[in-house]
């Protein structure tokens, strides 16, 4: 049975009034640039992707031949080209469109829009008016698929407003991974993505989500992300932006409702050319003895901004612990980093909440404890700058760990 | 034949410290030499001007290498020439592994074996996936030192303070470790050099030195044979060699 009518008309309504409404952070953008629409057909296998697109998506860690994967989802503009799961996996869990998901459970009342408020900004009120799919997947009760879900969003026009709406059940005892790339085919690209990402991790459930982050310098994102964690459940977060981008702006929020919850972001941002970024990332502690970490690892490189946010919020009654650890190194002299570390206790008299945030350049002793060993000086600080950002991601191919490196080292010359 | 080192008339000064005055010292090939003397003599200055460490500003003098003047050469050329260092305290560098590190310096796996056997021996199989002297103990961050020595194979190492934080129970494995380094412990390998500075002289029961030195206040004094040297420094501190400069 899908999703009432009604719930879906009093969604379109908040999101009406918020169709101005302005974001917190971040430059605002003019949506009214981006109204191209273009549908395309379904693909047999992700192999029969265009060229371009193949590259694109293998960048963001995606296996196109779907080796230690538990199954796929693919996106390109705004039609869903591609969904699988692998048949080994069946009975574990299910993957679809949230389109689909909403015609065909009722249920869905209880997720769609009922972490991320619709009306928070004009973002999130035309991710609502104008969905344009995005992926459903539910790990069912106490399964745990041995690989990873891969999915991918590529937008590959221009003009293009990709509005996807992602929603993730792990269920009560279930185990999921997530391996989510998004980028485009065409590095020029001018348009816009918002991704409104709700996740419910259920009782004793565990969610590992990574997300990688391709795009250019003529496009901008706007993602919206809550994800709620119930007693016993865990949350891990990675995310790597590693390439520029026009502007980005998101500040996900991990709400620990049940006891015994936790949550953890990784976050590596490497800011290059004039790109705008600001991230952060917002832990709620309600449940007793809640657990959270924040660690954002962010390199400024070229023109570009970043800001890196962290707030830790403690609203229990009980014990709760989470630190925030957010360190940055700025590589030009025309590069900026704001580190903006907050934490807030509301009346939470046993809450423990810490963090250390810096901003300094690669120590000089370590780069020439290294070379004293023989290694040159771009390898020693390629090597200590790798170090640093710490992208240690299981299912993340070798590759990315090179791009990376091949980055520091065009980057990191001005900074020595 | 050319000696292996030669120093002439050195003066370094870190921050606007004077470390040393006017070091004159040299060396042959194969040999090993060890450097005694009281805290804050300049011993450590000594060793990581001759490797290169640009906080060590030669201020007058010439270092020649094999022959060749290394003076003002940076430590990436002088590591390539064949001199290497064993730190009295070196840098933590989080995020960059044990493994990591002997993965960049080995060019290629023909010597795994002989690797894998090293860490084994040097008790290390442990630490390989931590950031390098990463909550290392002082015993640890010896060996760690050791073994990264061992991938990179200079011909002249350079080590401070070996036994240092070392307990003595492990006193022997580093001092075997230092042996090995130098192929002392086969009969047909070349004799590689080492400077080894020493605090307390234990490490002697396990190296066979040929000559002793004592830093004094940014100079070095009284050469003569180590064992000699350590029994005089028991006996009288270093009182004494103040007045034989
Ligand atoms: N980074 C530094 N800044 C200022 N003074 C230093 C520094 N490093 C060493 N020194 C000083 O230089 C002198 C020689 O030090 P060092 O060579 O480490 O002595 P040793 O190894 O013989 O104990 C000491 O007085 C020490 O305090
Ligand atoms: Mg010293």
């Amino acid at each position: 049975m899908p999703i009432s009518d009604k719930y879906l008309s009093e969604v379109e309504v908040r999101a009406e009034k918020a169709k101005d409404k302005k974001a917190a952070f971040g430059p605002d953008i003019d949506l009214s640039r981006y109204t191209q629409h273009i549908e395309r057909g379904k693909i047999e296998s992700l192999e029969g992707l265009s060229q371009q697109a193949k590259e694109a998506a293998i960048m963001t860690g995606i296996n196109l031949k779907e080796e230690q994967r538990s199954g796929s989802y693919m996106q390109v503009d705004q039609s869903v080209v591609y969904e699988n799961l692998n048949k080994a996996y069946e009975g574990q869990l299910e993957i679809m469109s949230t389109t689909d998901a909403l015609r065909k459970y009722d249920w869905m009342e209880d997720y769609y829009w009922k972490a991320v408020p619709v009306d928070q900004d004009k973002y999130t009120a035309q991710a609502a008016l104008h969905m344009t799919h995005g992926y459903f997947i539910r790990v069912f009760p106490h399964q745990k698929p041995q690989y990873p879900v891969q999915s991918c969003l590529l937008v590959a026009e221009n003009y293009i407003s990709q509005n996807v709406h992602n929603i993730i059940i792990v269920e009560e005892g279930a185990e999921l991974q997530v391996i989510t790339g998004c980028t485009l085919s065409k590095s020029d690209a001018e348009g816009i993505h918002l991704g409104i990402s709700e996740f419910y991790v259920k009782k004793g459930g565990k969610l590992f989500f990574t997300m990688i982050h391709n795009w250019a310098e003529n496009f901008n994102v706007r993602p919206r992300t809550w994800i709620v964690v119930e007693e016993d459940g865990s949350f891990i977060n990675n995310y790597v932006l590693l390439k520029p981008v026009k502007s980005i702006q998101a500040f996900p929020v991990a709400y620990l409702k049940g006891a015994n919850a936790s949550a953890k972001f990784n976050t590596v941002v490497y800011g290059l050319k004039d790109s705008y970024i600001d991230l952060g990332s917002r832990i709620i502690l309600e449940g007793e003895n809640t657990r959270g970490e924040s660690v954002a690892r962010t390199i400024a490189a070229d023109e570009s901004v970043i800001y890196s946010r962290g707030d830790l919020i403690a609203k229990t009654k009980g014990y709760c612990l989470a630190h925030l650890d957010c360190r940055g190194i700025v590589f030009s002299n025309k590069a900026n980093i704001y580190a903006i570390p907050q934490l807030i206790s509301a009346g939470a008299l046993k809450a423990e909440l810490s963090h250390e945030a810096s901003i300094g350049p690669i120590a000089e002793e370590q780069v020439e404890y290294l070379m004293s060993r023989g290694i040159s000086k771009e390898d020693a600080v390629s090597v200590i700058t790798s170090g640093f950002l710490n992208l240690d991601i299981p299912y993340i191919p070798e590759f990315l760990d090179r791009n990376i490196k091949e980055v520091i080292q065009a980057t990191a010359k001005e900074a020595l | 034949m050319q000696e292996m080192l030669n120093v002439e008339d050195l003066w370094v000064s870190v921050g606007d410290r004077q470390v040393l005055k006017g070091v004159h010292f040299s060396m042959n090939y194969g040999e090993i030499n060890m450097l005694f003397g009281p805290n804050g003599a300049g011993k450590t200055s000594f060793i990581m001007t001759l490797m290169g460490f640009p906080r060590y500003r030669v201020e007058q003098g010439k270092i020649y290498f094999k022959g060749e003047d290394v003076t003002d050469k940076d430590l990436y050329e002088r590591a390539h020439l064949g001199l290497g260092v064993s730190f009295q305290r070196p840098p933590t560098v989080k995020g960059v592994t044990l493994r990591k590190m002997i993965e960049i310096m080995s060019n290629d796996g023909a010597e795994k074996g002989k690797l894998i056997s090293h860490i084994e021996k040097l008790h290390l199989s442990g630490h390989l996936d931590r950031g390098l002297n990463e909550g290392f103990s002082g015993g640890e961050m010896k060996r760690s030192e050791l073994l990264q020595l061992m991938v990179q194979r200079p011909e002249l190492v350079l080590i401070d303070e070996p036994e240092s934080g070392v307990d003595i129970e492990n006193i022997a494995l580093v001092g075997e470790a230092i042996n090995s380094l130098l192929g002392k412990d086969k009969v047909k390998d070349p004799k590689r050099s080492a400077i080894i500075i020493t605090h307390t002289g234990y490490i002697l029961d396990f190296v066979n030195a040929d000559e002793g030195y004592i830093v004094v206040d940014g100079n070095l004094v009284c050469r003569g044979n180590p064992r000699d040297i350590l029994s005089e420094i028991k006996k009288h501190g270093y009182r004494r060699c103040a007045e034989c400069r």
